[in-house]
């Protein structure tokens, strides 16, 4: 394997210790859960390192890769990340679609235990935005931190490491809830193993981080890389705190929570909103201030409006995680605080939003030619109208209304769909012909079609869902005027059929998007170069051949 | 700050970094993110000072406005009792009849009937109280334990099988399984109840067998319970099995296993979980759409 041959063949040595490491860990988990589910998960361990052993001692003694591989950028597990970025996105798009198809005909679930919404529905989640979403973020931000640091990463080793591990991560996860493994924390419903595999992986990648820019020739950090600092530094603070528990035993999938009753609860949300700030907001946002003004080849707007919007954002959002227990058990004072931090969010959100769509100021001609900034365009739209949204919706009154509806689900999929997928793709556009050195996607069209997918299908999920929310929420809270419930709750399901129809047509129509992206993706990487004579005519001599690099 | 170059597009300067041809300008922070940044600060300020806002160890800033949400539930919970006293005395207090001939009472007990029944008993009644196998019907006026508004009140009350104190029990016995009889009998048996039994006009070959031993063995093993005639007796909870009223189901094949396996309903009591005066809406509320289902069928 191309690979493999880069590595040293002291790295080799390495990996292949760390890998059978990996195996015997596997082993181990699985002879003293033997009895239990766990068991499944030692034996998927194993075979997972013990893959990797094989491809490494197949290839042990290939050839030492050339010296003057340490004059260019480390990009390897950068292309291998974003094949699994989309391999994740295929497949978790798809069982969102049939997560949504279930809400509309519960019949299909053909009586499998496995298929059953409560099951399906984290597959889905966690596929999209730690797969999807996660591989796409380490591969994009060591993509970024070399380019911006000058600098290539400090060894051959950690990189696959981490993105190696973390895909290990996702899979135990997904499995994990097939198989009906869960703590039932949402975005954190792995069990302890997986849980503290997380921890080795994200420590890894944090020190991995630090290194490249503590080797940086750049005289100043760029804005792309303080987010990316900042997500990989808080959800690695998130993720510990959030997931303290017990095991029963080291031969149990089954640990505790060290959090019960509202405490738990506001652990919980502290956690999960801000896995939405840091993991889908600020991690993207690094993305979004790298390749957007890359594709634009513009300046960025302002650099001090980035200062006070970073600030801004990573200081509010740690306080904004209690409007998600508005009026529960959560002492009223808790709810206030919630409240209004997330209402002065908007302004370093919208921001940001400006910052990026005043950076196309001078390049509006490419957003109408060029799909894939188009993407980024689009993307920076959602992302301002889902954080006014957001902070709408954090208002305690309206709140009343919107909590326990499709509004809230409407609202994540604008920013999930609208803000976070298609900043992906359009910075996966950009980097895969550079990163593979064609000069283009292999087909520009193909683009074309996903970007329209993409924004058709987001635009009929959100619509589906304001309405069906809307109307849920109102349903909810209509009083005859003898003063009881004017609707019963199978009424308001009722209600709600036709609308989930449409979410999953919505859906259709993006994963169709996100097929076609996938088919050209791989094509550009089959797609030999053509002749430098023939890429001479079809080109202006002044145009840059690929604005991205 | 060391200044760039000028963009050739706005005319403004750059900062003078470059990140591999990344650059930014040095634009000014925009009037209006200051405007709203001190905005939204003044108001989350003014927010707090009226509102309970900020921990001080054991307690916290209780606000100005003396606001509490424990408080504001609790007068909102206590409006709703007093703005549905205006009736709900009158339902507690009257009797079934009597509020019968309250039209302005019975328009309260369809209008919250129907949400009431929607919310607990659609799940296995059906949202239009029709049932479904298992489940019986509550508009096809052939009763388990009795149709009138009082008997449908008490098995609210206490269920049936439910685990209830006082709880109505029903139990059918498993007469394949505990070995009483074998399955030739229960197969004569089951052809001399759909030769009987009202509206079974789905008669297979099977159907014309045993029926006149059929009727022994059912004098001999179910007429204590179903009655000489088979009409059941609702004071026990036992089916009339020759109406054309099925709780699991009148085909061959349910009926062996029916008769095989025995057969215990079970339906939830509500004692505790609704309160009397939702239970009388319900039972009156069954009443009303058992009525008006038979009257809409006889003017068909
Ligand atoms: C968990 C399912 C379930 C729920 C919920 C339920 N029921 Fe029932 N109900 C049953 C079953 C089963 C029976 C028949 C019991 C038997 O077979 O002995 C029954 C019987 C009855 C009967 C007796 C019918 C007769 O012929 O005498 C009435 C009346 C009734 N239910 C009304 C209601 C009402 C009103 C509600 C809502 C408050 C309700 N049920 C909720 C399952 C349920
Ligand atoms: C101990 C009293 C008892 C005896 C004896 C008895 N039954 Fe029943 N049977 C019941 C009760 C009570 C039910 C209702 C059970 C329920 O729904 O929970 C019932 C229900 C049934 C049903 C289901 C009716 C429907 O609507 O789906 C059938 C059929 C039936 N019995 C047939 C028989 C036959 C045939 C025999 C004789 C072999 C018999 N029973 C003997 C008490 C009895
Ligand atoms: C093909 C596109 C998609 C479809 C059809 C889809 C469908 C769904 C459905 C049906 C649910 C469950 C809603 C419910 O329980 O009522 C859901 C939840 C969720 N999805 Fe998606 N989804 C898609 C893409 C995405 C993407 C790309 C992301 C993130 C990057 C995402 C993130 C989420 C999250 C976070 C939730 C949980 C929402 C909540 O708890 O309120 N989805 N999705």
């Amino acid at each position: 394997m191309r690979l493999i041959a880069g590595l040293t063949t002291t790295e080799r040595q390495t990996g292949l210790f760390l890998a059978g490491l990996v195996t015997l860990m596997g082993a181990a988990l699985g002879i003293a859960g033997r009895n239990d589910l766990l068991g499944y998960h030692g034996l998927l361990i194993v075979v997972f390192g013990a893959v990797i052993m094989i491809a490494l001692l197949r290839n042990l003694d290939a050839p030492e890769p050339e010296e003057s591989r340490l004059s260019e950028y480390y990009d390897d597990p950068i292309r291998f990340g974003i094949v699994l970025t989309m391999v994740w996105a295929v497949f978790a798009m798809f069982i969102g679609v049939w997560v949504s198809a279930l809400l509309a005909w519960p019949e299909l679930t053909f009586d499998a235990a496995w298929a059953s919404f409560g099951r399906l529905r984290p597959v889905h989640t966690t596929g999209v935005i730690f797969g999807f979403g996660g591989n796409a973020l380490i591969a994009t931000s060591l993509h970024v931190v070399q380019r911006t640091s000058r600098a290539r990463l400090p060894d051959q080793v950690s990189p696959w490491f981490v993105l190696l591990g973390y895909n290990l991560f996702c899979l135990l996860a997904v499995t994990g809830y097939f198989l009906g493994i869960t703590q039932s924390k949402e975005y954190a419903e792995p069990e302890w193993y997986a849980d503290i595999w997380l921890v080795i992986i994200w420590v890894t990648y944090f020190v991995l981080y630090i290194r490249t820019l503590a080797r940086r020739k750049e005289p100043h950090i760029y804005v792309a890389n303080w987010y990316f600092m900042a997500f990989i530094l808080v959800v690695a603070v998130l993720h510990i705190i959030n997931n303290l528990a017990v095991p029963v035993s080291f031969g149990s999938a089954k640990a505790y929570s060290a959090f019960s009753g509202v405490q738990d609860a506001m652990t919980q949300w502290w956690y999960g909103h801000n896995a939405v700030a840091f993991f889908l907001t600020a991690g993207f946002l690094g993305m979004m201030y790298y390749y957007l003004p890359k594709r634009a080849e513009r300046p960025i707007y302002s650099y001090r409006l980035s200062i006070i919007s970073f600030w801004g954002i990573t200081f509010l959002y740690l306080w904004a995680g209690s409007h998600h227990l508005h009026y529960t058990a959560l002492p009223h004072w808790v709810q206030t605080l919630g409240m209004t931090f997330s209402i002065v969010l908007l302004v370093p959100s919208w921001a940001s939003a400006g910052n990026a769509l005043l950076t196309l100021n001078g390049a509006w001609h490419k957003v109408r030619d060029d799909a894939t900034l188009r993407f980024m365009m689009v993307a920076a739209v959602f992302y301002g109208l889902t954080t006014f949204e957001g902070s709408f919706l954090a208002i305690r009154a309206v709140n009343s209304l919107s909590h326990y509806t499709d509004w809230t689900v409407g609202h994540v999929h604008a920013g999930a769909l609208g803000w976070v997928a298609m900043i992906t793709f359009g910075a996966l556009y950009t980097l895969t012909p550079s990163l593979w050195k064609r000069e283009r996607m292999y087909s520009n069209s193909l683009v074309e079609v996903h970007f329209w997918c993409a924004v058709i299908g987001t635009f009929i999920y959100v619509f589906a869902m304001w309405n069906s929310g809307i109307i849920q929420g109102l349903m909810w809270r209509t009083y005859n005027d003898s003063g009881t419930l004017t609707y019963s709750f199978i009424e308001s399901l009722v209600a709600m059929h036709p609308y989930y129809i449409a979410r999953t047509v919505g859906g259709l129509f993006f994963l169709t998007g996100a097929v076609v992206g996938t088919y050209n993706i791989l094509m550009t990487i089959r797609h030999e170069p053509r002749p430098l004579r023939e890429r001479a005519e079809t080109l202006g001599a002044d145009q840059p051949l690929v604005p991205g690099e | 700050m060391q200044l760039g170059e000028r963009d050739p597009v706005t005319g403004k300067y750059t900062t003078g970094h470059d990140w591999n041809g990344i650059k930014e300008l040095d634009n000014r922070v925009p009037r209006v993110v200051t405007f709203f940044l001190l905005g939204t600060i003044l108001w989350s300020i003014v927010y707090w000072v009226l509102m309970p806002a900020w921990p001080l160890g054991v307690s916290y800033t209780k606000g100005l406005l003396g606001i509490d949400q424990r408080q504001t539930l609790e007068t909102a919970v206590a409006r709703g009792v007093s703005q549905r006293a205006a009736w709900s005395e009158d339902i507690e207090r009257l009797d079934f009849d009597a509020i019968r001939q309250d039209p302005a009472l019975m328009q309260i007990v369809r209008e919250s009937g129907s949400t009431l029944f929607g919310d607990n008993c659609a799940v296995c009644h059906g949202t239009d109280a029709k049932g479904s196998p298992g489940f019986p019907s509550l508009v096809g006026n052939a009763w388990l334990w009795g149709g009138d508004a009082e008997i449908i009140a008490e098995t609210l009350r206490i269920g049936i099988n439910s685990g209830h104190p006082e709880s109505r029990y029903a139990q059918m016995p498993a007469f394949g399984r505990d070995g009483i009889l074998d399955r030739p009998a229960i197969s004569s048996i089951v052809s001399f109840i759909r030769n009987n039994a009202e509206g079974i006009d789905d008669l297979g070959p099977l159907d014309t067998k045993g029926v006149e031993e059929g009727s022994r063995l059912f004098a001999d093993n179910c007429a204590a319970c179903h009655g000489a005639n088979g009409r059941g007796d609702p004071a026990m909870g036992v089916p009339d099995l020759m109406d054309d009223s099925w709780v699991t189901g009148s085909d061959r094949e349910t009926l062996i296993r029916t008769i095989s396996q025995g057969r215990q309903g079970h339906m939830p009591h509500w004692e505790g979980r609704l309160s009397e005066i939702d239970r009388k809406i319900l039972a009156l509320y069954v009443t009303e759409i058992a009525r008006e289902q038979a009257e809409g069928g006889n003017e068909r």
